[in-house]
Order: C-alpha cells, then sequence, then structure tokens
C-alpha cells in the first residue's frame, strides 16, 4: 500500500504539466438549457457566462487567460454538389459527402485564434472553423482534408450565410480578468437536438484546463404535435391534411357563392 | 408576422406565403389549372427544402382546384363522364409515374430529367397556345369565324373505335385517346411534382376538341383527385407534408382561385389561352435561361438521412 501511494506521488511528481493543469478550474453556464421552438421563434441569442478559478497551485505569474468557445450542434450527413457546364447546361456534376458533421458550429474566442495558440496547437484542439474536423467521403475513404479544399470552403461558406456556421474572435469578452461573457445566436433555421458547448483555457498558447456544457433546443407543444404526427402516422396525417384541404376548399365555395 | 414551420423546420412570414397563394390560387382558378409550376420554385426561392415544397404544394393544389371544381360544378361546366375516363388513364400514369421515379432516383439523374422536362414541356405547351391563340384572335378581330370548332371538322382522333357521347361536352369520341391523355398527365404529374393541368388544358382542348365551356371545369376535377392521392402518399412515404405551410397556401389559394373562376368568365377562351400561353411560356424560358446561365453559387448543399 505504501509503495503504490509512493508510486503514484513519484508520477505525480513526474507530471508537472499534469499537475499545473489543475491549477486553474472553468466553471459555465449557458443562459437557458432548454430553447423551445414555438410558432413565433423567429431565432434566439444565449448567453454563455463562466469564470476562471484559480488556486493556491495557480503560478502567480501566469498571463492573461484566452478563451475559444466552440458550440455544436446536433451531427449530421450532408451531400454538397458542384454544377458544371456540360453540353450547353448547367447541371450538378461533381459532390463530395460531409460525414456527421455539426448542422450548427459556432466558434468564439476573446482575441484573434492566430494570436491565442500556436498553429500546431489549433490544428491540435481543433480551434477554428478551418482547423475543425469535417470528415468527407471521398470515394471509399474518409477523410478531413486541407481547408483550402473547394468543397469543404463551400460547405463552409454556404453554412456561414445561413448563420448555421459562424466564427467570431471577438464575441468573448472578459468582464474582470477572471469571468467572461459570450452570446450564442441561434439563426432562425436552427437544427432540432442536443447542442455542445466545448470551452478552452489558453495561457500564453498553451492549454491549461477545459470543460463542457450543453443546451437542447426542443419542439414543444403544437409544434412537435404536428411534427410527431408526419413521423409517426403518415397515413393518419395525409389523410387528415387532405381533409383539411378540401375543407378549406369547400368553405370557400360556400362563402364566396353569389348565386 | 413570422409564424414557425413544423416540418420545414423554418420561420417564414404568413403573409408572404398566404400571398403567393393568393396570386397563384388566381391563376389556377382562372385557367383550371393546379398553378402548382408557380407555386413550386416562388417557395423554394424562400429557403424551404424542395422537397417539403413539392409534398406540401399538392395540398395546396387540391384546395385550389377543389374550390374551382365547386365553383364550376354549379355552374354545369363540369363534363362528369369525361372526368371519370380520364381519371381511369389518370391513376394508371401515376402508378407507372412512380416506378419510372424510382428508377430515376437509382441512376442518379433525376435532377436534369425534371429541369430538361420542364423546359421542354413549358416552352412547347406554353409557345403552341401563344401561337394558337395570337392567330384566332387575329381572325376573329378580321371578321372571320373562329376555327377552333367548326362543326363537322376531324382529325384522326375522331376515327378510332368504341365511341362515347360526352353530353355535357357534345363530342362524340372514343374513349382510347380519353384514356391515353389521363396516362400522360398521370405520368408526368408523378415524375415532374405538379398537378399537369397546363399540359390537360390544351390536350383537350387542340386534340380532343373539348369545348372551352367545360374543359377548364372538367381539369379541376382530374386535379383535385390526382392531388387528394398525392397529399397522401407523400405523408405516408417522405412524411414530409407540412401542414401548417400548406394551410397558409390553401387560405390564400381558395380565395384567390374564387376570383381566378369570376376573372375567366368575363374574357374570351382566345384571350385566356393567350394569357396561359404567355405564362407558361415565362416560367419555361425563366428554366431554360437557369440552365443555360452560369449560377450565382456554383455549389449547393442538401441534407442526409442522419448519419450512422
Amino acid at each position: 500500500m505504501k509503495a503504490l501511494a509512493g508510486l503514484l506521488l513519484a508520477l505525480l511528481w513526474l507530471l508537472p504539466l499534469g499537475q499545473e493543469a489543475r491549477a486553474e478550474r472553468l466553471i459555465a453556464s449557458v443562459s437557458n438549457h432548454r430553447v423551445t421552438i414555438t410558432p413565433d421563434y423567429a431565432g434566439e441569442e444565449l448567453v454563455l457566462f463562466g469564470s476562471v478559478e484559480r488556486d493556491a497551485d495557480t503560478p502567480p505569474n501566469r498571463g492573461p487567460y484566452d478563451i475559444v468557445v466552440t458550440v455544436s450542434g446536433p451531427r449530421m450527413t450532408m451531400l454538397t454538389r458542384r454544377k458544371e457546364k456540360r453540353l450547353g447546361i448547367w447541371l450538378n456534376a461533381d459532390s463530395r459527402e460531409f460525414i456527421n458533421v455539426p448542422s450548427y458550429l459556432a466558434v468564439f474566442s476573446n482575441r484573434p485564434i492566430n494570436l491565442v495558440a500556436s498553429a500546431e496547437v489549433q490544428r491540435r484542439q481543433q480551434l477554428g472553423l478551418n482547423n475543425f474536423i469535417l470528415t468527407q467521403r471521398v470515394g471509399t475513404d474518409f477523410a478531413d482534408v486541407v481547408p483550402g479544399d473547394p468543397f469543404r470552403a463551400a460547405f463552409v461558406r454556404l453554412r456561414t450565410e445561413h448563420g448555421l456556421y459562424r466564427e467570431a474572435s471577438n464575441a468573448l469578452t472578459f468582464l474582470t480578468p477572471t469571468l467572461f461573457r459570450v452570446g450564442i445566436p441561434l439563426p432562425p433555421e436552427v437544427p432540432i437536438g442536443t447542442y455542445d458547448v466545448d470551452i478552452k483555457l489558453f495561457s500564453n498558447g498553451a492549454l491549461i484546463t477545459r470543460t463542457d456544457t450543453a443546451f437542447e433546443i426542443a419542439k414543444v407543444g403544437f409544434e412537435q404535435f404536428v411534427a410527431e404526427a408526419a413521423r409517426r402516422h403518415g397515413w393518419l396525417y395525409g389523410i387528415a391534411t387532405a381533409i383539411m384541404a378540401l375543407m378549406t376548399g369547400w368553405l370557400a365555395s360556400i362563402i364566396f357563392r353569389k348565386d | 408576422m413570422q409564424i414557425f414551420l413544423p416540418i420545414a423546420d423554418l420561420p417564414v412570414n404568413v403573409f408572404l406565403i398566404m400571398g403567393m397563394g393568393l396570386a397563384v390560387g388566381f391563376v389556377s382558378g382562372m385557367f383550371g389549372v393546379g398553378g402548382g409550376f408557380l407555386l413550386t420554385p416562388l417557395l423554394i426561392f424562400t429557403g424551404i427544402s424542395p422537397a417539403v415544397v413539392v409534398a406540401s404544394v399538392t395540398a395546396h393544389i387540391a384546395a385550389s382546384s377543389f374550390s374551382g371544381a365547386a365553383t364550376y360544378w354549379r355552374r354545369r361546366a363540369v363534363d362528369p363522364q369525361l372526368a371519370f375516363v380520364l381519371l381511369i388513364g389518370g391513376m394508371l400514369g401515376t402508378v407507372s409515374g412512380v416506378t419510372f421515379f424510382t428508377f430515376l432516383r437509382a441512376y442518379g439523374q433525376l435532377d436534369l430529367v425534371i429541369a430538361i422536362s420542364y423546359v421542354v414541356l413549358l416552352t412547347g405547351v406554353g409557345g403552341a397556345m401563344l401561337w394558337e391563340s395570337i392567330g384566332a384572335i387575329i381572325r376573329t378581330r378580321r371578321g372571320q369565324p373562329p376555327t377552333l370548332r367548326k362543326s363537322g371538322s376531324h382529325n384522326w382522333v375522331h376515327g378510332l373505335p368504341f365511341k362515347v357521347r360526352f353530353k355535357r361536352s357534345k363530342i362524340y369520341l372514343s374513349v382510347f385517346p380519353v384514356i391515353a391523355i389521363g396516362i400522360f398527365i398521370g405520368f408526368v404529374g408523378a415524375v415532374l411534382g405538379i398537378g399537369g393541368g397546363f399540359i390537360l388544358v390544351p390536350l383537350l382542348i387542340y386534340v380532343l376538341r373539348v369545348p372551352t365551356s367545360t374543359v377548364i371545369g372538367t381539369s379541376s376535377v382530374l386535379t383535385l383527385t390526382t392531388m387528394t392521392l398525392a397529399i397522401i402518399l407523400h405523408a405516408t412515404s417522405s412524411h414530409l407534408v407540412d401542414a401548417v405551410l400548406a394551410l397558409m397556401l390553401m387560405v390564400g389559394g381558395v380565395i384567390g382561385a374564387q376570383f381566378g373562376a369570376r376573372a375567366s368568365l368575363r374574357i374570351s377562351g382566345e384571350q385566356l389561352r393567350l394569357l396561359l400561353g404567355l405564362l407558361i411560356l415565362a416560367v419555361g424560358v425563366r428554366f431554360a435561361v437557369e440552365l443555360t446561365l452560369r449560377p450565382t453559387d456554383l455549389f449547393t448543399i442538401r441534407a442526409l438521412e442522419p448519419g450512422p
């Protein structure tokens, strides 16, 4: 027993980085853990608050903190197609499948990611849209390709145009040297499901610690009822819609009847 | 005023959608066409996914053609016999069209076939209608009698056997061409996701020589039946019929259809055909231009089923 304790102690001694990683603790929470989609939903903004807790082990000369927050929505497989001109007609020619990529992806930081960490750390920690791994199926291979790949670039650009992907290098603000806040804008066209919020703390270009939290976007009430009915009882739903259509048409012909 | 669509998963402006329904409903009431060829591109332009649009538009077409059909029925402008025979063909055509659709999708060239068919059908039908109606209007202006339905004017279609007397339309012809037209409309409708009224109306007028007085009402009845079937088929197979979207469209649509049906009774058949021809041709040209001009964005994203 004593030997084991000694071994553990020795191990801890040999891992100064691991010890240092416990020197700070990140605490964070979003303003609303369950966003409900009601008929009047047209986009919303959540707020993430957090604080960096220091303790006795924190080196006193620790430089200013940097934080990178990555919010990723439910994963989906999406097809990106490129049109080409053939025989005078523009048609979809080449395509790439993006396998299980986040339907919503937002990266927020307090200053440009290039200043937060080196390119190597950025790549390893998947910081920013350019470094986030978006797996593509190219023929039979699965791979993420260079950020300059035209399909990847087009995919990120189109998602960004719809407010579904975003990167804001000044969105996160430090209220005090250890207290921070960031707004998470949700677009009107928001995917339903669970969203993971990953928060990473850096100092002098090195990752110190990380934490995560989550929130959920769900349909409730009428919206949920319609969506569930359509999915589970397609046959009945179809008949109900058909009856609704015929009733509407019939009512109109009665109301507008002149003769 | 924004409202969130439960199936399409995005908010839309209620008045914009109802306005689109109203405008397209007016057109469909006026010409007895479903208006799907107009409404589908309009809705896709608002950002709703094409699959949801195609499935939901069927409900709008059913509602506005029912409203139109009821009005025409009371005015005795529907030929029930003709509608019934067309429907037999229509059902057969729909089944074979759905089979062909599945085959094309497996082959991977569905989009191209749809786009080219749209261009060919719309510009062909629109151009022919425009040409014919301008000729008819010029002849009327010159004081010549309209040549469209001279008594005793028969084409080869009228020489076929199994003749039936369609009383309301005052025509006497074989059931074969009627069933054949029904099959063609059902087939094209299933493959292209449209009601097919804009092809049916000219076919009835020019090939079967059905008088303009019953052609629109009869076409409405056929459109109503096939689209009601299509709602149920779409809801059962793809689950993409958005009832909220459909309701907004149909409320606008049925009101528009009433005014359209009234307006059509005030203008002559030639003018009606001229207007419809122009409209169809315009949509066809727009599709053709879209195919040949370099798109503003070469890339598109389509969501597939959630990965494993």
